[in-house]
């Protein structure tokens, strides 16, 4: 018994000395963010405790902007592929139709091919549109989410049928019995997506840098990145740290309240990616 | 089932209807109250509040004209502000009136995304006298084929930072910086100690070109640069330029005075200001933060000559998006002129580092309290008499890749100079070869 | 294979359709049609200052195929997923072995193991490049403070990688972490008591019955871990834009700077039909298992 308590604690060590390197990154970051710069970068902040990075930041960058836009797109995204996947979802699992195989078809296109690979043709598309720099173009290529059919369908699909039976007896039409009935089911499926969906599109770098051109329309990581890259400023570490710090708060403080949500979510969403 | 249609009707209602509120609200602003709404894109390449000082002019220039409207948008660096302005025209919202590199006129040009500006010099009465004020070392990298594309705006030079404490140290004279190659090498050695370097060139994308146009430039006695003057042809592998970069190569691993692999452009000011570096190669752009953080005598100088002096010029110049209607390019043309007066430039000057733009500007008390306070600063101008443009050929962005990426390679020990050089030039003319 | 029943009606049909639609619209639009759309422009020359496409047949391939720099950004890719998913699997897996327990600090750590996740790449690495930068860095000041030389491991072709591939490690490590975790949590706790009452070791245990049981878990994991390491350049955009000599350049890094520095579409598309092809090789183990699955239930 003796041997197994020592392992025990052994390995309770060890994990917890491997989640101390794991923040490290993050203490750093929030330690460098609220200190004064200094020519060598330390672990431990030897320089004086200051707001000066964080206001700097905030009246450098439009960061107040660059919310509304991030969250604009995070719940419009979400609402419309809330919509789109329901219905197609419905379809797919209790409707009996030809041709499901192509729509089956596209979707595993979807789920092999990331929208991020295919920023060439989609700009084009977008060009012609006539939807470049419009939040409505970051958004539009997310609004047909295979993965949200793919979650939602499975959860449908185990609905007794009896269930929707009765509802339709009742005289519910399609749409409520699909509220009523198909939804509630379908609760931690949407919980799920909604995680996925909005931490994908809160933290997606490259397809709006391409498709946005101003302000009124980037989101926060386009904004970062380009107060990241200035080339001319001194010791900007300070800056972009309190800079990154602005723009991870939101998300880490909904991660640390939400965390096994999140990870349910993350596996869920994964495996039936 | 009937039902069902018109739910899926709705949805797609809905779907629409969210698209066209989305658009609506996101898409560019138009004229509403008669006013004449232009967009204005610029970099900052520098530190400080450059973008606080062209808001704000353009905020001054909106309370001038109130039928115009001016709307300023910060694209980022250099290089961004290079992808964005083209991606926004291939995207059909070309900017009416854009700041970017002087060397992607002939890309501007070729592709028709910039108008010929001769028409309205013309047509302006003091057209003419207001050209001809721009210093000619600066004004040289607006023509493609005799023509005007550009007006000089945020333009800087290459000079020569130094640590005067370090020279004293060292034995040197603080009064007396390296002023050829031979010198350069003599003095960094006698500065190089175990925690600093002698020397620092930044050898990252975008920054080595720069550089590398300035040694190329003081190893050649035919007047040959990198590139013909019509942007056609790059002239990579001569012996002159080979023996330019096996300088810098010597410089890292035969002297050992300047740190080896590659230097970032963002962080060399920052080793100098640490007194981790003794001398180096910078824009003068950074002389506002150079200037307001040294903590020791700093100096500034002409870069060190070979065969002759040389430095290359940079920066940005306006240009106005071609296929705009008149009354948007007179507007932008009013704009450009009211951004670039002499009292304007001065002040843009002092607070940026950048180098004024025009002759009058010299004239000004600004510009001559500005001297008396900051000599170093005077460096910068005194320098533009041997400046040469840099690097500017047509698809610029891809040859300066294909240089700076041969550079690296080069510096990291996969080719030597003269190979690396041999393909720099063979890829280059592959590129460049759609213009012959 | 089991039947299916007859038919619905033609009214289920027009109702599923219609129910469809919209979603299908945006999934065509936007995945369907740019494939083909790639695959017809890879065959053209298209570029900054041309009205339309010219067919070139498969110029930009042979191009592609006869440089340097191509072979050398695939050898990059590959290497890069390699150093990652490699490591990051074998990470997950140990933290999901330490956190497979019950205790009051267990929260703590899963969640200090699982938050990088959910942060921005461009967030990680706008705070790691200034961990790696030059000497002044914090990796090069904890090098210098044990007494090694200063490395500046993003301006070295032989670390600018594997550096990048820490970061992206500790970045993916968590993710990796949840599936081994409910990988293992799916296996039954009666094959390891009868494992215990055979007085099997700890190592024993985890060799014979963990390691086949979580197999199908290992290829599902590697699907995703090759897709993530394909699809995500954030990183290379702010910490390096491929330097040195384009030792960091990746794949999709290199499409988008052909299509939106150089606007080289058809070069551009060119390479995005091989990252196609790449992507299609890496999903088709798990393409197969999934058909057969949607057909039988």
């Amino acid at each position: 018994m003796h041997a197994k308590k020592t392992k025990s604690i052994l390995i309770t060590l060890m994990s917890i000395v491997i989640a101390l390197v794991m923040l490290a990154p993050l203490v750093w970051l929030v330690g460098t963010a609220f200190t004064e710069p200094s020519f060598n970068m330390s672990f431990i902040p030897k320089t004086k405790f200051t707001l000066e990075n964080i206001k700097y930041v905030w009246n450098a960058i439009p960061f107040g902007q660059y919310y509304i836009n991030t969250l604009i797109l995070v719940i419009v995204t979400f609402s419309v592929q809330f919509i789109t996947s329901t219905m197609a979802a419905y379809a797919l699992a209790i409707l009996d139709f030809k041709g499901k195989t192509v729509i089956f078809a596209i979707i595993f296109m979807q789920i092999i091919i990331p929208n991020d690979v295919l920023i060439t043709p989609n700009f084009m598309t977008l060009s012609e549109l006539g939807l470049t720099n419009t939040k409505i173009g970051i958004m539009l290529p997310f609004y047909g989410s295979a993965l949200a059919i793919f979650l939602l369908r499975q959860h449908f699909k185990s609905v007794p049928k009896a269930l929707a039976e009765a509802a339709k007896l009742d005289g519910a039409t399609t749409w409520q019995t699909i509220w009523r009935v198909y939804m509630p089911t379908a609760k931690p499926a949407y919980l799920s997506f909604a995680v996925i969906s909005v931490s994908y599109h809160w933290n997606n770098y490259l397809w709006p840098l391409i498709v946005t051109n101003s302000p009124a329309n980037r989101t926060l990581t386009v904004g970062l990145a380009i107060f990241a890259k200035s080339k001319e400023a001194n010791m900007q570490w300070a800056n972009v740290c309190a800079a990154t710090f602005i723009i991870i708060l939101p998300l880490l403080i909904a991660f640390f309240i939400l965390q096994r949500q999140f990870m349910e979510s993350f596996v869920g969403a994964g495996i039936k990616e | 089932m009937k039902k069902t249609k018109k739910i899926a009707a709705l949805g797609l209602a809905v779907l629409m209807g969210a698209m066209t509120v989305l658009t609506g609200c996101s898409g560019n602003e138009s004229e509403k109250d008669g006013t004449l709404h232009l967009t204005f894109y610029y970099p900052v390449n520098v530190g400080g509040d450059a973008a606080k000082l062209i808001e704000s002019a353009c905020e001054e220039f909106n309370a001038e004209n109130p039928d115009i409207v001016v709307e300023p948008v910060y694209t980022g660096n250099y290089d961004d502000t290079v992808t964005k302005i083209q991606t926004a025209i291939q995207g059909g919202t070309p900017p009416d009136v854009f700041v970017s590199l002087a060397t992607q006129r002939f890309t501007m040009a070729s592709t028709g995304m910039a108008m010929p500006l001769d028409d309205l010099i013309a047509a302006d009465e003091e057209g003419e006298e207001y050209i001809a004020d721009f210093l000619p070392g600066f004004m040289e990298d607006s023509y493609v084929d005799g023509k005007i594309y550009s007006i000089p705006f945020q333009r800087s030079t290459e000079i020569m930072y130094y640590n005067k404490d370090k020279f004293v140290e060292a034995g040197l004279d603080p009064e007396d910086p390296p002023e050829t190659w031979d010198e350069l090498v003599e003095y960094a050695k006698k500065l190089t100690t175990d925690d600093c370097y002698g020397v620092g060139i930044a050898l990252n994308s975008g920054s080595a070109q720069w550089t590398f146009t300035a040694y190329s430039l003081q190893n050649s006695t035919d007047g040959k640069m990198l590139m013909s003057e019509d942007g056609k042809e790059v002239f990579f592998d001569t012996p002159e330029n080979v023996e330019a970069l096996q300088f810098w190569l010597d410089l890292q691993n035969k002297h050992k005075v300047m740190a080896e692999g590659i230097v970032q452009w963002t962080d060399l000011p920052t080793q100098f200001l640490a007194g981790e570096v003794a001398m180096i190669y910078h824009t003068t752009g950074n002389m506002a933060n150079i200037n307001s953080n040294a903590t020791f005598e700093y100096g500034t100088c002409f870069l060190p000559g070979n065969k002759q002096m040389a430095a290359p010029t940079g920066g940005g110049n306006f240009y106005i998006s071609s296929g705009i209607s008149e009354e948007r390019v007179q507007a932008a043309w009013k704009f450009i002129k009211f951004m670039t007066e002499t009292e304007r430039a001065a002040q843009w000057s002092l607070d940026t580092g950048y180098v004024a733009t025009r002759q009058s500007c010299f004239e000004t008390d600004l510009i001559k309290n500005y001297y008396e306070e900051v000599p170093q600063a005077k460096v910068a101008y005194e320098q533009i008499s041997v400046a040469k443009p840099e690097l500017t050929t047509y698809n610029a962005a891809e040859i300066w890749r294909v240089l700076n990426d041969n550079i690296q390679s080069a510096v990291v020990g996969d080719a030597t100079a003269k190979e690396a050089l041999k393909n720099a030039q063979k890829e280059a003319e592959e590129i460049l070869a759609d213009y012959q | 294979m089991k039947k299916t029943k007859l038919m619905g009606s033609k009214k289920e049909a027009i109702q599923g359709w219609l129910l469809i639609a919209p979603a299908l619209v945006f999934m065509i639009t936007f995945t369907v049609f740019p494939v083909f759309r790639s695959i017809y422009l890879s065959l053209t020359k298209y570029q900054l200052g041309m009205a339309a496409p010219e067919f070139i047949g498969l110029d930009n391939y042979i191009k592609l195929f006869s440089s340097d720099l191509f072979w050398k950004i695939m050898g990059n890719t590959i290497f890069f997923a390699l150093i990652t998913v490699v490591p990051s699997m074998a990470a997950g897996l140990g933290l999901a072995l330490l956190v497979n327990r019950k205790g009051k600090h267990i929260g703590f750590i899963r969640t200090a193991y699982f938050y990088p996740v959910v942060m921005p790449m461009i967030a990680i690495a706008s705070v790691w490049m200034f961990i790696y930068m030059a000497k002044n860095g914090l990796f090069d000041q904890l090098l210098v403070s044990f007494g090694f030389e200063p490395m500046n491991v993003l301006s070295n072709k032989k670390t600018v990688l594997p550096a990048m591939a820490v970061m992206y490690v500790w970045k993916e490590a968590g993710y990796m972490m949840i599936f081994f975790l409910s990988g293992i949590q799916g296996i039954s706790g009666e094959v390891f008591e009868a494992a215990k009452i055979d007085g099997a070791t700890g190592w024993q245990t985890f060799k014979k019955i963990t390691m086949p049981l979580l197999a199908p878990t290992f290829l599902f994991v590697t699907t995703v871990a090759l897709t993530n390491s394909f699809k995500l350049v954030d990183h290379v955009v702010i910490m390096t834009e491929g330097a040195p000599n384009n030792a960091s350049t990746l794949l999709l890094y290199y499409i988008y700077q052909q299509g939106f520095t150089n606007f080289n579409y058809g070069m551009s598309s060119a390479l995005t039909v091989l990252m196609l092809g790449i992507l299609l090789i890496v999903a088709l183990p798990r393409f197969i298992s999934e058909d057969k699955k949607i057909h039988y239930n």
